[in-house]
């Protein structure tokens, strides 16, 4: 059996709203440096592939249209580049990859964060670029004016037509990130004393992007990173995300609810990448969870449910939330996995425990089922999940 | 000259390090610099000025490859990270080195930039620094949605409203917001996130903050503003400013003028440090030293650098001429120029061209030698004893409060500085032997930002 791959997504306390308030939640250190070197380093120790973190240029809200003023559940949350890059000298081998906006911020500054972020981890930074459809946030940039959105009135025209421009801008911000990572080529820096040049500038490459949104001339002002390309990896639930993920990611996150939606999933992943047209490494498919484990299966289940008491109603999410034991979380992962899946992103319910569910628990059962790595295998991101160093488009071939 | 008893301070130097910078002080040709982009390179001369027990150190920015004649600049050292990604992985590397970043506000948005600030603040339990720029040029604009949409006479207004923004969204957050009580169920304090609104010339947001304030409250700023508004907006705003005043005289009007604009805005001398940023050469004796200091113009000083430098200023091409030769009698094109991004030459060119050939006929100078000439010898030459006396005295007759030193070599360049100079500097009581505090500010003796807005 070929190992699966398995991440871990970070955020704040856990991805139960009310996470915070277990007995082992550390909420007064989320802000804290030590909180975050803990987790991942937590994740390193059972050879996970990555560790994504969430971002968002808003206040956390239990309302998409703006904040709640509510005082009970986890509010704040630091740069997800500039914690990925605080993590990365404490760790060695981990994937770290942050979301960054593609609605707000300058696909430039993306750019030179994500490579940079390359440089200090020696080649493991990936990217989640992820757009950013609410009205509020908007209002914190003052640039555009975005119609009140809620999730439910997708359909509408207006709405469907506004999340239609933020995703094909999207689109445009990953080719512009990419085209950049790529101007500086591998050999670009020559130190040639007798002509006094330290660059070869004929290896430096104007990007010259022009499209709907914006314009980007380029170079980068970073070389090119150590993985020539860093990760980018998306979330999709619906074909013109899937179609993003299609044209310009390396790892899709989707979030079937059983074997048979993974199955679809999986197929509608393949169809999207025809639609579009993609060449080369197909996308790696990760199927996301919420997950709640303990030693005994009602015991996890009971666990989430006090949670959700606190919180004063049941976890919602976009994706499958599994309470039970790491034996049949394994179980449930190796079926699934069966229809196409190349691995798991898990949304600890709650932080450290049900990391630490996942790394004590789950990793050895998936190992003890000849599932999972004994050793990291590559020393970059990229390398962990197969894929080759990318020569960079603007490289003559000699 | 009022005597100094046992009981009065002794006014403290404060010291910083710039990482080499993209530009030809930095000598790239010596078979001792390493790469300039690594994580290694950081990691030593970060470590290495928090083992000289430095207050900061500092990053600068350029967001677009200089050109010279139409074509990428290809002489001098290129290519550099973004300042807040190293600075935050340096922090996992040091304990109370402060570390400060070089943003422009220009091309960045209040909301994206306060939140990253506090953010690195954070995660380095408080040493986070803002050196505030500004660029107007449609030049740099290309990499950026926006665009050159700036016009140069609004750089100033634009930079001190998004520094003002900043502020307001650091101060939506009550200091104590995050209360994190299980048991009571209460995350947040109420009314511990406020909102903001801000409507100016150039920013018009409101909504909600996402980041709690940092240990210091607020980073500490710094601005390298020359212009009466430049003085006048770090003299209102800032905590440090970054002078380019490294001649005694100079440097010691420029501090009288800051410091006396600091009143009118209930705010102490000390609040505003001021550093020249500043060159060195060391020598165990004082021929050794002029010696090396010799060489290592002549190392930043290519035959190639010196053309291109000469190009600059003439707006004319210079291939052709022997740098080894005499300055050729070329008429200068004082047109638009031929060279576009940080580095280009912004004075009276005519002026300078007519300086530079009388100074040529003068001295008998190679067209090399006039640029070595010209463009500027180090701030302090001498042997450790002398430097360390030079930097004291400059300190205690208030031609600044301390500098920024910026080393040629990387990642080298600032142990000699550390092991031979600091020392000296340590014995005579006018810098710290260790740190008395973990923030940046407790470094640099600064009273919380959160206290002087209340006052202000």
């Amino acid at each position: 059996m070929t190992d699966l791959h398995l991440a871990v997504a970070l955020d704040g306390a856990g991805w139960h709203p009310a996470a915070w308030r277990s007995p082992d939640a550390r909420p007064g250190e989320l802000f804290t440096a030590g909180y975050w070197t803990g987790l991942v380093t937590e994740a390193e120790h059972a050879l996970l592939d990555f560790v994504t973190f969430e971002d968002s240029l808003g206040l956390q809200s239990s309302r998409f249209e703006g904040p709640d003023g509510r005082l009970d559940q986890v509010r704040g949350r630091l740069d997800a580049v500039l914690l990925a890059a605080r993590v990365a000298p404490v760790t060695t081998r981990i994937g770290l990859v942050p979301t960054t906006s593609t609605t707000h911020t300058e696909p430039f500054h993306v750019a030179i964060g994500i490579a940079s972020l390359d440089h200090v981890s020696g080649g493991r930074a990936g990217w989640r670029p992820q757009i950013s459809a609410r009205s509020g946030d908007a209002r914190h940039f003052g640039r555009r004016e975005f119609p009140e959105f809620t999730p439910d009135r997708r359909a509408e025209p207006a709405l469907a037509e506004h999340v239609s421009r933020l995703f094909a801008e999207a689109a445009d911000v990953v080719e512009v990130v990419r085209r950049l990572w790529d101007s500086w080529e591998d050999d670009a820096e020559i130190r040639d004393v007798a002509t006094g040049r330290f660059i070869d500038r004929d290896k430096l490459h104007y990007i010259d992007f022009e499209g709907l949104f914006f314009t980007v001339r380029g170079p980068s002002i970073t070389p090119r990173p150590p993985q020539g390309q860093p990760l980018v990896t998306a979330l999709a639930h619906d074909v013109q995300p899937r179609e993003f993920a299609a044209r310009g990611a390396d790892v899709v996150y989707v979030t079937p609810h059983s074997r048979g939606e993974a199955a679809v999933v999986t197929g509608q992943v393949r169809a999207a990448e025809a639609a579009v047209g993609r060449e080369g490494e197909p996308l790696r498919v990760f199927a996301d969870l919420v997950v709640f484990l303990d030693d005994d299966a009602p015991a996890a289940t009971a666990r989430k449910a006090g949670l959700d008491e606190l919180d004063g109603a049941p976890l919602v999410s976009d994706a499958f939330v599994f309470t039970g034991t790491p034996g049949g979380l394994a179980d449930l992962l190796l079926e699934w996995r069966s229809a196409g899946l190349d691995g798991f992103r898990l949304r600890p319910g709650v932080l450290p425990d049900d990391l630490i569910g996942i790394t004590r628990g789950l990793v050895p059962e998936l190992r003890r089922r000849g599932a999972f790595r004994h050793e990291y295998e590559a020393a970059t991101l990229r390398g962990l999940l197969g894929l080759g160093r990318p020569a960079g488009r603007y490289t003559r071939a000699t | 000259m009022e005597e100094e008893g046992p009981l009065m301070p002794v006014k403290q130097v404060h010291l910083a390090a710039h990482f080499p910078g993209v530009n030809n002080t930095t000598v790239w040709s010596d078979p001792r610099s390493e790469s300039q982009i690594d994580f290694g390179s950081f990691v030593r001369l970060a470590q290495t000025a928090e083992r000289g027990r430095f207050d900061f150190f500092f990053l600068a920015e350029g967001l677009r490859l200089r050109e010279l004649k139409g074509r990428i600049h290809d002489l001098d050292v290129m290519g550099r990270p973004e300042s807040l990604t190293v600075l935050s992985a340096l922090a996992a590397v040091t304990s109370h080195l402060g570390l400060a970043a070089t943003v422009n506000s220009t091309f960045n948005e209040p909301y994206e930039v306060a939140r990253r600030l506090a953010s690195l603040d954070h995660l380095s339990g408080g040493r986070a620094a803002w050196n505030v720029v500004t660029s107007y040029d449609a030049f740099t604009g290309e990499n950026f949605r926006r665009g050159g949409y700036l016009a140069e006479a609004d750089r100033y207004t634009r930079a001190a409203e998004f520094l003002q923004t900043a502020r307001e969204l650091w101060n939506s957050w009550r200091p104590d917001a995050v209360v994190a009580d299980a048991a009571g169920g209460r995350f947040v304090r109420p009314d511990g996130i406020g909102t903001f609104r801000h409507q100016g010339r150039h920013i018009a947001i409101s909504g909600q903050f996402n980041v709690p304030p940092g240990p210091q409250g607020q980073p500490v700023i710094i601005q390298a503003g020359d212009s009466n508004e430049g003085r006048e907006f770090a003299a209102s705003d800032a905590d440090v400013i970054f002078s380019r005043h490294s001649k005694p005289e100079e440097a010691r009007a420029f501090y009288k003028d800051v410091k006396a604009r600091l009143a009118k805005y209930g705010r102490r001398p000390e609040d505003l440090k001021i550093l020249p940023a500043v060159t060195y050469a060391l020598g165990d004796t004082d021929e050794e030293a002029a010696e090396h200091a010799a060489l290592i113009r002549r190392a930043q000083v290519s035959p190639q650098t010196a053309l291109a430098f000469l190009e600059g200023v003439w707006g004319r091409d210079f291939s052709g001429v022997d740098p080894d030769g005499p300055l050729p009698d070329i008429e200068p094109d004082l047109g638009e120029g031929v060279s576009k991004g940080r580095a280009q030459f912004r004075g009276d060119r005519g002026a300078t061209v007519e300086q530079w050939r009388a100074l040529a006929r003068q001295k008998n100078l190679t067209v090399r030698e006039l640029v070595i000439e010209v463009t500027g010898r180090q701030s302090f030459i001498g042997t450790p004893r002398s430097v360390a006396d030079q930097i004291e005295e400059f300190v205690r007759t208030d031609a600044a409060d301390g500098f920024i030193f910026v080393p040629h070599l990387t990642p080298g360049g600032l142990d000699d500085l550390v092991d031979k100079v600091v020392p000296l500097l340590q014995d005579k009581g006018v810098f710290r032997a260790d740190y008395t505090g973990p923030t940046l500010r407790d470094h640099l003796g600064l009273t919380a930002a959160r206290t002087r807005e209340a006052t202000s």
